[in-house]
């Protein structure tokens, strides 16, 4: 047959390299059911063989509530800013949780799925997106008891301001989402040759939190510390929504600009890295 | 028209530890191919993939200069000794690893089953597992669902559907994923010595499926397996790898043929050349088979005994006892000494040199034909002392005196029966 004949209608060119960002959103798409698949292996491998099920979302929230009002409301005496302790906790460890989550589950996506990526082909983005959905049910079960101990304050005569900037819980949670997987995405991409960087990660994020304010407000840290503090992209998004629902702390629009910008470029390099890895990586994981 | 072209598609690997030095090395090709403009430094160093000989080199061609077409609803199967390049070629064509080399185009939806039932979550239900392993082959759940009866009478695990995967036994679970894949109705397929697991059942049911898909749909498929007998009947054309090369590519029973003349161990060799397993405290010095250490001997006609010796030196005691299995070429096992197994008597060797003699009575009508040798020294169940396998080539004149013709051992058979 001759060649000419042949050049067209291929539906797939394997080359060495491809494109820098040749994100293929298509076969993505494709592949959503996967995607939903991936969640409901997460939520429902979560509580198989348990009693309590998915309670056990609920219970650790509760309890590190608990633990974080005794050391850092009682004994250190940090301020909460006028707000409850027990709101202002949970919402800082609810959004945390969920921020934390994320990233650990999206960079461990290459070591974690080693074995199925090393026999089958798919879109490799469908499993961080998934781990980022799945947690964000997770979160939504732990947004639920915020709601009722809320509403506890609430009929307890608690004065709680709730206004607009609550409207912009959405898209906090975005960008929560959006840097965990880039930087989720770098970490797993590096990881998969040179594994130094998990053990550097894995405790460098416990003490990360202590960067955002979780446990203090931002009207705590003054001075130089706080000007550091501020370079956090991910303490202005923390700030907002304890400032929409609980009338403490600050809303910055320039931080929260900062942040989506931020937000935006680590993404692109993630993108642009996990693609490369994403091809290569069986021969090196 | 072509559903498939390999076109000059290689794959470099590296040797030994991946994590250390590599950064430097990454650096140093980064900043030579990206920024100087220079050839890859350590694309040159490379050579042809031959495990048995220690190369100078860090890296190794898994696979080298791969060119070749697949017409569409044409069934191919891949051949080659272990490390010949098979499941790299196959890793490259369902993209879970990248050509270093080359370029690979295909028409049409490939599927690949490199394994069975990828993705299982033991904790998860069969149910649950068809339509996750479905759709990790890219299915939608709307596909699996109009399936699923069909998946799961196929794989016959009805009243199991709703057990989670980890109380299923290991041959419930291999037909659970067989049968996913079997209902994917890709355009191209490609399979990975799948069939090598599972029950002889199975086995054919298997086998049956895939004639179906590859004959009755028209689909191309390729297919990679040590089973000569499965490539012949599934395949139509075979290709043959050898050291990260192409080196046959033809007619499916040529193929095969070639295949086996280069599996046997290469002539004017000694036994003792296909030794692939040894422990580390003994060393063997010598094998005779047959009264020779070649790796070629004859039968004669009516000899009655093949006598086997093993001389060496074994610096700790062992309980051991001689394996032989004698098979066709095209591996098909026809006889075996196993005597460890069915006495439970085993020889007790203790540190020093020895030797092992075994006095094989033969039947008395054997066919004409060529066999090949495995033998083992274990301790049955436990251990292997040394494995060598295909080690010698023995040449039987069978059975014959004046008045009979001797059986032919393609046609007739290893052995010939008697009655009173």
């Amino acid at each position: 047959m001759p060649k000419a004949a042949n050049n067209s209608g291929w539906t797939l060119v394997i080359r060495p390299r491809k494109r820098l960002l040749d994100l293929d959103l298509k076969s993505l798409w494709r592949y959503r059911d996967l995607w939903y698949m991936y969640i409901r292996r997460d939520i429902v491998t979560f509580y198989k063989q348990t009693i309590l099920g998915p309670l056990w979302f609920v219970i650790q929230p509760v309890l590190t509530t608990v633990m974080y009002m005794f050391v850092f409301g009682g004994l250190a005496g940090i301020s909460t800013d006028g707000a409850p302790q027990p709101l202002f906790y949970l919402s800082g460890i609810m959004l945390w949780n969920y921020f934390s989550d994320s990233f650990n589950s999206s960079s461990n996506v290459f070591t974690n799925n080693a074995s199925v990526f090393g026999k089958v082909y798919f879109p490799r983005l469908v499993v961080p997106l998934a781990g980022l959905t799945s947690n964000l049910i997770k979160m939504g079960i732990q947004l639920g008891l915020f709601i009722l101990v809320y509403i506890g304050y609430l009929i307890a005569g608690t004065p709680l301001q709730v206004n607009a900037a609550l409207l912009l819980f959405p898209f906090c949670l975005l960008l929560l989402a959006g840097h965990a997987l880039s930087w989720g995405l770098i970490v797993s991409s590096v990881t998969s040759k040179y594994r130094d960087l998990k053990f550097l990660v894995s405790f460098g994020i416990q003490l990360f939190m202590y960067a955002t304010p979780i446990i203090y407000p931002m009207s705590a840290a003054t001075g130089r510390i706080g000007k550091i503090l501020w370079l956090n992209p991910l303490s202005p998004i923390f700030e907002a929504f304890k400032y929409g629902c609980l009338g403490c702390g600050s809303l910055s629009w320039g931080g929260l600009l900062y942040s989506t910008l931020f937000m935006l470029v680590t993404l692109f390099l993630a993108v642009i890295v996990f693609n490369r890895v994403e091809r290569n990586f069986m021969d090196t994981v | 028209m072509n559903a498939i072209e390999f076109d000059r598609v290689g794959k470099l690997y590296r040797l030994g530890q991946v994590g250390t030095g590599t950064l430097s090395h990454d650096l140093n090709r980064w900043w030579q191919t990206r920024i100087l403009g220079h050839e890859d430094p350590y694309l040159r160093i490379g050579e042809a993939n031959d495990r048995a000989r220690k190369g100078s080199s860090d890296f190794v061609w898994a696979l080298k200069d791969i060119s070749f077409h697949v017409a569409e609803g044409e069934v191919v199967g891949i051949i080659g000794k272990n490390g010949a390049g098979k499941s790299t070629l196959l890793k490259l064509l369902s993209r879970v690893t990248a050509p270093t080399a080359g370029e690979i185009r295909a028409r049409g939806r490939i599927a690949s089953l490199l394994e069975v039932g990828t993705g299982f979550h033991q904790e998860m239900t069969g149910r649950e597992n068809i339509y996750m392993n479905g759709a990790i082959m890219g299915m939608t759940r709307a596909e699996i669902a109009s399936k699923l009866d069909a998946i799961v009478d196929f794989a016959g695990i009805e009243r199991y559907l709703d057990t989670p995967v980890k109380r299923y036994s290991s041959g419930m679970t291999v037909r659970l994923g067989f049968a996913v894949a079997a209902f994917l109705e890709p355009e191209i397929l490609v399979v990975d010595e799948v069939l090598a697991v599972g029950d002889a059942e199975f086995q054919k049911k298997a086998i049956g499926k895939m004639q179906d898909v590859s004959r009755g749909e028209g689909r191309t498929v390729l297919f990679v397996s040590h089973n000569m007998a499965a490539v012949r009947s599934l395949c139509q054309r075979g290709i043959v790898l050898e050291n990260g090369g192409m080196v046959f590519d033809g007619e499916v029973n040529e193929a095969v043929d070639y295949y086996i003349d280069g599996a046997v161990s290469k002539e004017d060799g000694t036994i003792m050349d296909s030794i692939i397993y040894k422990k580390d405290f003994l060393d063997i010095s010598e094998i005779l088979i047959n009264g020779t250490s070649a790796n070629r001997t004859t039968l004669e006609p009516r000899q009655e005994f093949l006598d086997i010796v093993i001389r060496g030196e074994a610096r700790e005691a062992m309980k051991c006892e001689v394996k032989l299995i004698l098979k066709k070429l095209d591996g098909t096992p026809m006889a075996s000494l196993i005597e460890g197994r069915y006495t439970g008597r085993l020889i007790s060797v203790d540190p020093g040199p020895f030797e092992i003699r075994k006095h094989v009575r033969l039947p008395k009508y054997i066919a004409d034909g060529d066999l090949l040798v495995d033998l083992y020294l274990h301790q049955p169940i436990i251990q292997d002392f040394f494995i060598a396998r295909g080690c010698a080539l023995i040449h039987i004149e069978g059975f014959y005196d004046e008045f009979a013709t001797p059986l032919v051992l393609g046609t007739e058979g290893f052995l010939g029966l008697e009655s009173e």
